[in-house]
């Protein structure tokens, strides 16, 4: 591949493969990038591989499978990392840094038996160093930036003590503290109310512009996916069946199963055109 | 039973009219305001249109509190009308699915009271459930947890012609019953020979066409449906619909559902009642609420549904 100097992709994920342990490809010939600061699509439906695709680029895939290829994290000044195979020791080192993720359930993102400031403050004292008050501060910090009321109150108290809008927010911020140059958010809104998601979208984006983070975001739902991100990747049983600007894909899809995907999302969309009867 | 006094103040809802006053008889009031039988305000209820036959289905001023907590249903009005599909539109704890279960049957009301056909609904009254369980089936939210895995899909969806004797005992009753099954699942696009297979061997759309068969075996009047197609992908959810339209439109099923999914909403239901906090906010027409909704909690909800962008 050829890649001109410095300003190679921050993300580079060339012929991904997932097998399982039962030797079923999950997961083949996956190519893509995402240039740093721009945002990408993965959108599929339930079993297309979306996930895997997440967790294979965390080096997170569950005991049993088994990536193939390559994924490579190039952030500027600490050097290429090449995810597949790579040692769980290289891996700490990029995780949080390079890339981070927001899971759909925040529930099993947080420790339940630890209180909220507490988990947010391990990865802000890895990442900066801080103790004491200053390491206090810099969490009340984290909770304001995602507009968390009263982030004194959220601190103290234990994720299920807060709304699940709420432990999503904490876990955006978890996933902010390491400042990465990449952030995933996988399904992150789905498990929300429609009036809350709505708000955790908005902050998403609000907070991938102002620190020029890539993202990739992960969803089944066409509509929040092309509302926050600018190209668009269909994923069909693990294999990309179709990619370009999130305007084309919507509006002149040209893979049959992506034909399928958007008149199913236009049939729906349109039920709410009440002005247009 | 704590009775609700008459005259206690109820949250103001800005920007619509207010309460209607709890003490009043309902059908007593008909439409004075002009769109009064199109949309009409929190707790109050119009008349149906046929004032002869009572709605199937009613909840009157009821509510519902969980032992020593704060009410999960406050003051709800409203009438399931037949051949008027309604929705149950909220967000989580709007106490949507509470209010499904006291249409059930499965709680009953703590204020208030739920109707089926004009009598109260008394899950003692073993003749009246089971007119009851005739008239009103339903449908869950998660087909792969609603179906029993260790029977035969034939078996699951006989189960409401069994347990309320609508086939003979013994081998008359059987055949018949697999007729009626066969039927059934035809209706729902299933082929014949699914009745011998089991539930792990069909997919999640359709998982939720034999819960709709096993729900429509019996020729129930009304389909009670908790999020009937929130758990299943796009397409497959578009066909599920199509799939509850038909049944609506051909054996005049009356389709009660829960949803926060306004999209499935506006596809499946001409009458719709916002829940806000175990209150209904807004009701009326479908198209009038979600097409020029007037509470602001309803206008929040329309407004946070994430849209594809315009065709060009």
């Amino acid at each position: 591949m050829t890649r001109p100097g410095a300003t190679g992709p921050l993300l580079d994920v060339t012929g991904l493969g997932v097998r399982s342990a039962g030797g079923h490809d999950l997961v083949s010939g996956l190519t893509f990038g995402i240039e740093p600061g721009s945002r990408l699509g993965l959108i599929g439906e339930s079993g297309s591989g979306k996930s895997l695709t997440a967790l294979a680029i965390m080096g997170l895939l569950p005991p049993g499978m088994a990536a193939s290829g390559s994924i490579v994290l190039d952030v500027p000044g600490a050097g290429p990392a090449q995810i597949v195979g790579a040692a769980e020791r290289r891996l700490r080192g990029v995780r949080g840094r390079a890339a981070s993720v927001v899971f759909q359930e925040p529930l099993t993102a947080l420790d339940p038996l630890m209180k909220v400031g507490r988990q947010l403050a391990e990865p802000i004292r890895r990442r900066r160093g801080l103790r004491g008050a200053a390491l206090r501060a810099a969490v009340a910090d984290a909770l304001a930036e995602v507009r968390l009321p009263e982030p004194g109150r959220i601190a103290r108290a234990y994720p299920h003590e807060i709304s699940g809008g709420q432990r999503q927010r904490v876990a955006i911020a978890m996933a902010l503290a390491c400042e990465p140059a990449l952030l995933i958010a996988d399904e992150p809104t789905t498990a929300l109310d429609v009036t809350v998601q709505a708000e955790v979208l908005a902050l998403l984006d609000g907070l991938v512009a102002a620190r020029g983070m890539a993202l990739l975001f992960i969803s089944h739902d066409l509509a929040v996916v092309s509302g926050i991100t600018d190209r668009i990747l269909v994923l069909k049983d693990g294999r990309a069946v179709e990619s370009g600007t999130a305007r084309q894909v919507v509006n002149a899809p040209s893979h049959p199963y992506t034909r399928a995907l958007v008149a199913g999302a236009r049939h729906l969309d349109s039920a709410l055109d009440w002005k247009a009867r | 039973m704590t009775q609700r006094p008459p005259d206690v103040p109820f949250s103001a809802v800005p920007g619509s009219a207010p309460d209607a006053p709890s003490s009043a008889v309902p059908a007593a009031t008909p439409g004075s305001a002009p769109d009064a039988t199109a949309r009409s305000g929190a707790g109050a209820v119009e008349p149906g249109p046929g004032a002869a036959a009572p709605p199937i289905l009613e909840a009157r001023e009821a509510g519902f509190a969980y032992r020593g907590g704060a009410p999960a249903l406050s003051d709800v009005s409203v009438q399931v009308l037949a051949g008027r599909s309604t929705a149950l539109v909220g967000e989580s704890g709007a106490g949507k699915t509470t209010l499904l279960r006291l249409l059930l049957g499965l709680a009953r009301p703590t204020s208030g009271r739920v109707l089926f056909d004009g009598a109260p609904l008394s899950p003692r009254d073993r003749a009246q459930m089971r007119a009851f369980r005739r008239s009103v089936q339903m449908v869950f939210q998660d087909p792969y947890s609603s179906l029993d895995p260790r029977q035969r899909v034939g078996r699951i969806v006989a189960e409401p012609l069994r347990s309320l004797g609508l086939v003979p005992p013994g081998r008359r009753g059987a055949s018949a019953a697999e007729l009626r099954v066969a039927a059934a699942l035809e209706a729902v696009g299933l082929p014949p020979d699914a009745a011998h297979r089991y539930p792990h061997e069909f997919s999640g759309g359709q998982r939720q066409r034999i819960a709709i068969a096993r729900a429509t075996v019996c020729e129930p009047r009304v389909l009670l449906a908790d999020e009937p197609v929130s758990a299943l992908d796009v397409s497959t959810r578009v066909r599920v619909i199509d799939l509850l339209a038909e049944l609506r439109d051909s054996n005049g099923l009356t389709i009660v559902m829960v949803s926060h999914d306004l999209a499935v909403v506006a596809l499946l239901c001409e009458y719709t009642a916002v829940l806000e906090r175990g209150r209904v906010v807004e009701q009326g027409e479908t198209a009038a609420v979600l097409g020029s909704p007037r509470h602001p909690y309803t206008r929040r909800l329309i407004d946070s549904v994430p849209r594809l962008p315009a065709r060009p």
